[in-house]
């Protein structure tokens, strides 16, 4: 398949989770790559600390697809400090491995669930997320 | 479609759809077993006296003379070479090398092929000039760009004859007269065209022209440059007489008799193959205009390659388009930045003015000779859907209400 993507990366990319809008999010986050061109948008729904629905739209490429898919599973149900532990390192191991070059995709989900999370905190606490913003071009990991 | 130009595959490839011709095709019969003698029993290297030697060598020249049919020039004005890459690197290092006396500034487009933008920017970094002159909308170049771009310095104008992104076809001929009033050498890189639509070197007047046997259904791994005779150029592999010297290295025995063997059988059959070519474009394009409202044509509407309709849809990105197509069995390429290995949107989607936002959803059909419209209908029934379905999963297109 293309890229030499993993089984569970075509799983995701073929019948994506969680794919959509969300009416009145809790937290919304965008996210440019300004190294590919990839744009992603992640809303979620938070309850006692706890993100309770989670959606997101993605125009990307199958990884960038598949990673914004995998990250909201693994968000799904988690309380706000378990969801920001949650590294681009840990979505592409749920992947089972993107190729080097789609790395900075995992990089591109973990971004979105952070600036979701940081909108939801700033409307609720007047604060955002503490020194985060999002990477810019020269941070993203990719492979060459 | 006339049966004799049977590839043999469609039985193979039952469900397939394959419409990535500008990529790769698949090698005819007839030229598959006129190549079969040369891979096993007839050994001899062309450069020996005896007998197999002497035979691969007459087989060479009635090889050569058919890729010349081709083109319209002298069998010696043909040298093998082992790839469209290599005849474009040949080209341009060549006849840089073989005419800096003269002057070091070299012109082309904006839409050329990494093949030859490669070369030309070790050229730069050697003390060349490179000027890349723009396209207007529909990727033709514009000639009074062209016009400005010479110097006293231009030795050398290299140009595509066809792209392959967009499939607009260049006005070589209008280049050449331009490049003649300067005394200025023109190489097209034709690896698109050649076999395709009519190449002929001298209405065209270039000075070299590259050509890839794989385009008209040769085998890969052989090609040719095309060399006016009395032009100087420089080879870009030493070590022995082959090819007049111009490149050396034992010759590809049965891949030369292929192409000689393809060559034919593109010419032979051309006009009645382009009618054909033409009129699965048009039920691609119909198709597309009827049910893909947003997908965006690129190139120019009516001069372009017969076989190749390239275009951009709205909010979603190629890869991914690629990808759900292949899963229909559908094969089709794209020259979104995600499959680019520098990850760059598509310099000639940018040249020829595509939108930023939309640079990344390229999309090409390029079908074949085999291609029918059976596999059409299945390509516009399955590719509706997909860019419905990306398109629902973009943040680019919000849902309406």
């Amino acid at each position: 398949m293309a890229e030499g993507y993993s089984n569970k990366v075509m799983e995701h990319f073929r019948n994506p989770h969680n794919v959509g809008e969300m009416k009145d999010p809790d937290g919304t986050g965008h996210v440019g790559n300004p190294v590919c061109g990839d744009i992603m948008e992640m809303y979620i729904k938070v309850k006692d600390n706890i993100i309770t629905d989670v959606k997101f739209k993605t125009f990307g490429c199958g990884a960038a697809i598949a990673t914004s898919s995998m990250m909201t599973d693994l968000v799904k149900g988690k309380t706000i400090e378990e969801a920001l532990k949650i590294s681009n390192r840990a979505v592409v191991d749920a992947l089972e491995g993107l190729p080097p070059r789609k790395l900075h995709c995992s990089v591109l989900a973990e971004d979105a669930l952070k600036g979701a999370i940081n909108d939801h905190l700033l409307k609720t606490t007047g604060k955002g997320l503490q020194g985060w913003k999002p990477r810019d071009e020269h941070d993203l990991e990719h492979g060459h | 479609m006339s049966t004799t130009w049977s590839t043999g595959t469609k039985e193979k490839n039952m469900g397939k759809v394959y419409l990535d011709h500008s990529a790769a095709n698949p090698v005819d019969k007839r030229v598959l077993e006129s190549m079969l003698p040369w891979l096993s029993d007839n050994c001899g290297n062309p450069s020996s006296l005896y007998e197999q030697g002497r035979a691969a060598a007459a087989a060479i020249d009635a090889a050569r003379k058919q890729v010349a049919g081709l083109i319209n020039a002298s069998p010696e004005e043909i040298i093998f070479t082992s790839c469209g890459t290599e005849s474009n690197n040949f080209a341009l290092r060549g006849l840089a090398l073989a005419n800096q006396k003269k002057g070091k500034h070299i012109i082309t487009s904006a839409i050329e092929h990494f093949s030859v933008l490669h070369p030309l920017k070790t050229l730069e970094k050697e003390g060349f000039k490179i000027t890349q002159v723009p396209v207007d909308n529909n990727g033709v170049i514009k000639l009074d760009e062209m016009k400005k771009a010479m110097t006293s310095e231009t030795i050398l104008i290299s140009v595509t004859h066809a792209s392959n992104e967009i499939g607009s076809i260049e006005p070589i001929e209008q280049i050449v007269k331009i490049a003649r009033e300067n005394n200025v050498l023109v190489h097209a890189d034709a690896v698109q065209a050649a076999g395709v639509i009519p190449v002929d070197v001298q209405k065209l007047g270039v000075d070299a022209l590259s050509l890839a046997a794989n385009q008209f259904y040769g085998p890969k791994g052989i090609a040719a440059l095309y060399l006016r005779k009395g032009t100087r150029i420089l080879p870009l592999l030493e070590g022995g007489v082959q090819e007049g010297g111009r490149r050396a290295g034992t010759e590809n025995v049965a891949g030369i008799v292929g192409m000689g063997k393809a060559a034919e059988r593109a010419k032979a059959g051309m006009d009645d193959r382009i009618a054909y070519l033409k009129r699965i474009q048009q039920r691609i394009l119909d198709g597309l205009k009827a049910k893909v409202p947003t997908f965006h044509l690129t190139g120019h509407p009516e001069q372009r390659l017969p076989n190749h309709v390239s275009g951009c849809v709205e909010f979603i990105e190629g890869e991914s388009m690629s990808m759900f197509l292949d899963m229909e069995g559908i094969s089709a390429s794209t020259g979104s930045a995600c499959v680019s290995k520098a990850l760059k949107a598509s310099h000639v989607l940018l040249a020829i003015g595509v939108a930023r936002e939309m640079v990344n959803g390229s999309i090409v059909f390029s079908h074949g000779k085999d291609t029918s419209e059976q596999d059409i209908d299945h390509l516009l029934e399955k590719f509706p859907p997909i860019v419905e379905r990306l398109q629902a999963m973009s943040p680019l297109k919000r849902t309406k209400g």
